[in-house]
């Protein structure tokens, strides 16, 4: 029972201090100072850096996806409608979760190696030391960055992902190219654009501050920081489906 | 003027800090006066950082009361605690100095949040406390391209370059070869007699110890002077005597001696007598 009383206070205390973490990067957008630089350094190491798996992500899901459907659309006769249950997997559901799976492999396990090598080598606390606060300057840079770049991210997944739909139905299923667009393009609606852009945006919370969390929460010298680095991408990618759920529930009855 | 001379720059009224079941400190209680420099000696994790930090504001006490340069700290909240570190310098242990940013910017990271202060004359300050530790040529270079005794007068000059009423070293020499720590040990006594500031010097080697309490920095022949006993004091700097240093010795986190090297030198305590073998 005492074992059992300790990790269920450890985990509510990680809960706890999560939230607190969150609450205070939310707020500092509100409060000076900005570290506009910090953020634009960030946007293009998270959004720039991120574009070449975040386009071959993309490109091979639609390829891999008007494969497997138009196999079995094949069966029906209705391989025309490839490039619609291409673009709707892709725009609703694979692009957003797959590319915030991409950036959280590689994103959340880079923030969270970069701050917990500045806890170690106590560089959190001679930052806190020469008056800075470290939840300004290292956590709200991070999260308004994936904010902004994750859905641009998703945008571009999503578009690469119909071009290599595009491609197998050319070049493999040899498909009219008017017609897969042409069924792609119709089958699109509002309600489709907003599950797709809703998602990466609250994916991109987990994805930064998971990351923050776990980077500053190292202890246990340079093993405690590959330790954090593996829990947050873990942690993040468990999350990011785990959301994608409720998420998706959510929305549906929405629009319903 | 003999009020200011005793005037307490920190203040640690019987102190106890926990981590988890683990008790850090129990029941400190010291006084640091304007000009003093305090030498905490103790064994691995005796707390010695641990103090330095609960001086500092990172680390918050469970009982007792600190008071940092006329304020009680121990129950402010983070934000409101920015404005007092700037006068407060801090040399850690490795240098923490921030990997991604060059020396001259490293240095300069505190005029960060001063708007009062101009680009230029951030420059010639950060320019100025890099030629104290004799590295301004290091000024463009990162901390990965010096070597661990640069980075450490590096950290120095970025702890001095705010110009602090209190300094804090934590091990400046630990790891260092004997010719480099002779270096940054005279960096730390010339920032002393320099300026007159208070300082909290923690360290395991006694030889650095003897030799704050005991030298100062002769600035016309740039070399620091070891008095000896019963030595002249007609060429120490203003304010310089022997029992301006003092000691606070930790045992697994209680206070194990606090008085002048004089007095620890006299104690027939097994422990203390190990820092003076």
């Amino acid at each position: 029972m005492g074992l059992l009383g300790d990790i269920a206070k450890e985990r509510v205390l990680a809960v706890q201090e999560f939230t607190l973490l969150s609450t205070r990067a939310l707020g500092n957008i509100f409060r000076s100072p900005h570290y506009v630089t910090d953020i634009v350094r960030q946007m293009d190491f998270i959004g720039f850096g991120s574009l070449p798996i975040v386009v071959l992500t993309g490109f091979f899901t639609g390829a891999v996806l008007a494969l497997q459907t138009a196999t079995t659309l094949a069966t029906f006769g209705e391989t025309s409608l490839t490039g619609q249950l291409v673009m709707l997997s892709l725009i609703r559901e694979l692009g957003p979760v797959l590319t915030s799976l991409m950036v959280a492999g590689r994103n959340s396990s880079g923030i969270a190696s970069e701050l917990g090598s500045m806890v170690v080598s106590e560089q959190i606390d001679a930052m806190r030391a020469l008056g800075t606060d470290p939840s300004k300057k290292l956590v709200t840079p991070r999260l308004v960055a994936t904010v902004v770049m994750l859905p641009l991210l998703t945008v571009i997944a999503d578009f690469m992902g119909l071009l290599g739909g595009f491609a197998t139905s050319f070049f493999i299923i040899r498909m009219n190219p008017s017609q897969y667009w042409y069924s792609a393009y119709h089958a699109l609606s509002f309600e489709d654009l907003f599950q797709g852009l809703a998602k990466p945006l609250v994916f991109a919370f987990i994805v930064a501050l998971v990351g923050c969390y776990y980077g500053l929460s190292t202890s246990g010298g340079t093993q405690g920081v590959g330790r954090a680095t593996t829990q947050a991408v873990v942690a993040a990618s468990v999350m990011i489906l785990i959301c994608d759920f409720f998420l998706t529930k959510l929305l549906l009855w929405m629009f319903a | 003027m003999e009020q200011q001379q005793h005037e307490t720059v920190a203040e640690f009224e019987r102190v106890t800090l926990r981590f988890g079941d683990k008790v850090a400190l129990h029941d400190i209680s010291f006084g640091l006066e304007r000009g003093e420099t305090k030498v905490v000696l103790g064994a691995a994790g005796a707390g010695k950082s641990v103090l330095l930090k609960l001086t500092m504001g990172l680390l918050q006490a469970d009982e007792g009361r600190i008071t940092v340069l006329g304020r009680e700290i121990t129950r402010e909240r983070e934000e409101d605690l920015y404005e007092l570190r700037r006068h407060i310098g801090m040399v850690f242990q490795e240098g923490a100095l921030f990997d991604s940013l060059t020396v001259g910017e490293n240095v300069g990271y505190v005029f960060e949040r001063m708007p009062a202060v101009s680009a230029e004359e951030a420059e010639r300050r950060v320019r100025e406390a890099l030629r104290f530790v004799d590295l301004e040529q290091t000024y463009d270079l990162f901390p990965s391209e010096l070597s661990g005794g640069m980075r450490r007068r590096v950290a120095i000059a970025r702890a001095v370059v705010g110009q602090p009423e209190l300094m804090l070293y934590d091990s400046p020499t630990a790891g260092l070869d004997p010719i480099t720590a002779a270096r940054i040990m005279a960096l730390v006594v010339r920032q002393r007699d320099a300026r007159q500031v208070s300082s909290l010097l923690v360290t395991h080697r006694v030889q650095d110890a003897v030799l704050m309490a005991r030298s100062y920095y002769d600035a016309r022949h740039e070399k620091l002077v070891v008095v000896h006993d019963g030595g002249s004091l007609e060429e120490t700097p203003k304010g310089w005597s022997f029992a301006r240093t003092r000691f606070l010795v930790l045992r697994e986190g209680e206070t194990a001696f606090h008085g002048s090297l004089e007095e620890l030198c006299g104690q027939s305590d097994p422990y203390l007598q190990k820092f003076l073998v």
